[in-house]
């Protein structure tokens, strides 16, 4: 395997960590203001990522100074073409980030509806907006020869990528609830059991939906290789047999095969891009790939030595802290924010 | 407006709206670190008392500092493609170096430090809060390590149209990062220490609850505070000395020093008239330039017109004088606002070595407005070492004008640059009712938070 396939490849691998953990994240904020009315049930809610959520949200921050580092093209061609989707990410983002430490500091009605809602939205929109970029990534946009997107915004929401920014926005919800349903006791428990029971069929109609509407509207499962079949069914099973453990009450199970789910959706969509970064429907040539959007490799050769003393050190103390921190939470609890 | 001037100036609102957050969260982070210490190491429970109620208003700072800094990470590409595309294959490096060993370090171990007054030893606690001090910091050194690329790019290559890295060790290394960084870690020092002298003063003045804590918070600001400035000026003038080498148009501009001199004299006032190339008035100190430059009283320091020429046979025909006005004045009110910092910390530093304590109704005011003071150096240093190097955006490599995006509108840009003024306007509003909500609270209130 080359460097830049390696280099592909770990920026899957941040990409599977953002969407698995900042996934439930925005499940969790979605859920948010509909879980309880009451103060202190949405305070509980709120608290089961409080540890967690800045941790994950450097995932994204890694993956996008990864492209930067290894594909710089990659990065200047992405950022500069969905510029405005980006910014309206940006504000959801700053908006959520602040509302955690915002909302439980005073205790006027008004400011705390404020937070909650910002919460909500900072996480609605980005859920439903990842869905909308990869499905984009994956059908391809008009590039250049110059690498520059020359396709305005509105081009962005077309059917096909829509219908993949309600799929990824049903998916971390359904995988929110679960974790919701982990992390506390009694009645909400039982409410985040009783919703992720409910949200669990969109959630397979949208995923099965968009991998049919992928397969008749991409290459995304062209032929050579039959990896990205393999991997989707993967995820496909993952996620029916969520339900079945959930009705069984066995959430744990059901959160691993979310995250089964999210894990090769992501493998499945890098898989059939690959060796591409990104796709022009304007010209084949004019795509960016790994080779042509790449850095040296000497920077690779840097990066990668770099990335392979750091990496297993991040994991092992990010799930040192979710082991720390693995006690459900209740309204006794204490909760800090 | 085109497209090219929309993105620098968004560049600069969200970059020193950032930079409001930063320095608070370096300086801040290590100051609660010290005072958990002291708990663990003595048990006194007003050690504890402190490091809550400090801590309290880190996070409530650190909160807008992390969320304004996801937009940095995200606009070289957004705005800045042809500069992302020239430089990626050096400057990406150390971004991503950044994300990888100092953001996941800090935002993890800030969460179990919030979460985990309960669920570790008291040792395990303060080293959480050490963590996220070094992790900051480390952040701060990469991000340094990168825009000392743009001041004074090292370890790189023109080929394939591109810079590319060709060592990564010089960029680390290079010599413009070790000036700059400390002078950036130690005026964040400063920050923090003026931060909790202030705030102390006030409760002092309020005899507020908990006097012994709010003595012993002073106290703490102020060896922080003396620490800091020393520093501060001290890699202030090396930092100086180096950019007299390395980018002495900048130098020239600070100084406004249209003509080479030997020696040179040191304006302290003047009245800037760029469109005629010269100073319609200059208040100057005889060859104090020079001395502060080479430590001697003679030694050419090179004038504007003499570097234009200069960068003329070397780069080629164009224009390549930063703005003059804005660059004299940032520096002077950086330079002035540390040196009110320097004597008010030296007046604070006596009488805390002669124990008598400042108790002037009208001193402890005075030091909670000089909290504003780093708040001013340090926005108007960076204005100075950022407008000072234009018009290049790495200098003698790349331009400004050929980094921008080429794929954005200046309508795109005009509609962010509008969105991110009044999302960060707002935002600036709640957090300041919380800090001073929390920080007039005192320690009381802060302990037992509902």
């Amino acid at each position: 395997m080359d460097l830049n396939t390696i280099w592909f490849s770990l920026i899957s691998v941040l990409f599977i960590g953002f969407f698995f953990l900042e996934g439930f994240d925005f499940g969790v904020g979605i859920l948010h203001p509909f879980m309880s009315r009451e103060d202190r049930k949405r305070r509980v809610t709120m608290n089961t990522i409080g540890t967690f959520w800045d941790g994950n949200e450097v995932w994204i921050l890694t993956a996008g100074g990864a492209m930067f580092a290894a594909f710089p093209h990659w990065y200047a061609t992405l950022f500069s073409g969905f510029y405005l989707a980006l910014v309206l990410m940006l504000v959801a983002l700053i908006l959520r980030g602040v509302s955690f430490e915002f909302r439980s500091k005073d205790k006027h009605p008004a400011w705390r509806a404020l937070w909650d809602w910002s919460f909500f939205a900072g996480s609605f929109i980005p859920a439903l907006l990842w869905g909308v970029a990869v499905a984009n990534l994956i059908r391809g946009v008009p590039i250049d020869e110059k690498m520059n997107y020359v396709g305005g915004f509105w081009n962005l929401l077309n059917p096909y990528a829509l219908l993949g920014g309600l799929m990824t926005l049903s998916l971390f919800t359904y995988h929110g609830a679960i974790f919701l349903n982990l992390k506390t006791t009694n009645d909400i428990r039982d409410k985040a059991h009783k919703i992720a029971l409910k949200l669990w069929l969109p959630a397979v109609v949208l995923v099965i939906a968009f991998v049919i509407a992928s397969y008749l509207a991409t290459d995304m499962f062209t032929p050579p290789g039959a990896g990205q079949i393999i991997t989707v069914l993967i995820a496909a099973i993952a996620l029916l047999l969520s339900g079945w453990f959930l009705k069984r009450n066995r959430s744990g199970w059901a959160f691993v095969m979310t995250g089964l789910t999210i894990a090769f959706a992501v493998v499945t969509i890098f898989i059939g891009l690959y060796p591409r970064v990104m796709v022009s429907s304007l010209n084949a040539a004019w795509s960016l790939t790994i080779y042509n959007a790449s850095s040296t490799p000497y920077t690779l050769k840097v990066m990668s030595i770099i990335a392979a003393i750091f990496v297993p050190i991040v994991l092992i103390y990010q799930a040192w802290t979710y082991w720390t921190f693995r006690k459900r939470l209740s309204e006794d609890s204490h909760l800090e924010y | 407006m085109d497209a090219l001037f929309l993105a620098r100036l968004q560049f600069a609102a969200t970059t020193i709206y950032h930079f409001f957050f930063v320095p608070l969260t370096l300086g801040l982070s290590i100051i609660v670190a010290v005072m958990e210490t002291q708990y663990v190491r003595t048990g006194d429970e007003t050690y504890k008392r402190m490091t809550k109620f400090w801590g309290k208003l880190f996070l409530i700072n650190f909160a807008m500092g992390v969320v304004t800094g996801i937009v940095q990470e995200f606009q070289f590409g957004m705005n800045w493609s042809e500069y992302s595309r020239f430089v990626g294959d050096i400057f990406g490096a150390p971004l991503a170096i950044e994300a990888l060993l100092a953001f996941f370090l800090e935002s993890t171990f800030l969460g179990v430090w919030i979460f985990g007054w309960d669920r570790l030893s008291k040792f395990q606690h303060a080293a959480a809060m050490w963590i996220v001090a070094i992790g900051s910091n480390l952040s701060a050194l990469w991000i340094l390590i990168a825009n000392s690329f743009m001041q004074e790019p090292v370890g790189f290559v023109l080929r394939n149209g591109r810079a590319e890295m060709t060592d990564f060790f010089a960029l680390v290394l290079n010599k413009h990062v070790w000036v700059q960084f400390p002078h950036v870690f130690f005026s964040a020092l400063c920050t923090a220490a003026f931060f909790v002298i202030g705030i102390s003063a006030w409760h002092l003045l309020k005899k507020s609850n908990d006097q012994t804590a709010w003595q012993r918070s002073l106290k703490t600001g102020i060896i922080f505070g003396v620490i800091g400035i020393v520093f501060v000026l001290l890699g202030g003038h090396t930092q100086a000395q180096h950019m007299v080498q390395a980018q002495p148009m900048k130098m020239a501009a600070a100084e406004a020093l249209w003509d080479s001199a030997d020696p040179a004299d040191l304006s302290l006032f003047a009245i800037v008239d760029e469109a005629n190339r010269r100073n319609s008035f200059a208040l100057q100190i005889p060859g104090l330039l020079s001395l502060l430059s080479y430590n001697r009283f003679s030694g050419e320091v090179k004038g504007i017109n003499d570097v234009q020429k200069e960068y003329e046979a070397k780069y080629g025909p164009g224009n390549y004088q930063p703005p003059v006005g804005i660059s004299f004045w940032t520096f002077r009110i950086m330079v002035g606002a540390g040196t009110l910092m320097f004597l008010i910390l030296l007046y604070l530093f006596i009488a805390m070595l002669r124990k008598r304590p400042v108790t002037k109704p009208l001193y402890l005011k005075a030091l909670v407005w000089a909290i504003a003071l780093p708040y001013i150096a340090n926005t108007a240093g960076w204005m100075f070492t950022e407008i000072a190097r234009q018009p290049w955006v790495v200098f003698g490599v790349m331009r400004i004008e050929k980094a921008v995006s080429t794929a954005v509108s200046s309508g795109e840009v005009l509609f962010s640059l509008i969105v991110f003024c009044l999302l960060y306007g707002a935002l600036m509003v709640a957090d300041v009712y919380l800090l001073k909500k929390y920080a007039t609270a005192g320690i009381p209130a802060a302990a037992h938070q509902e």
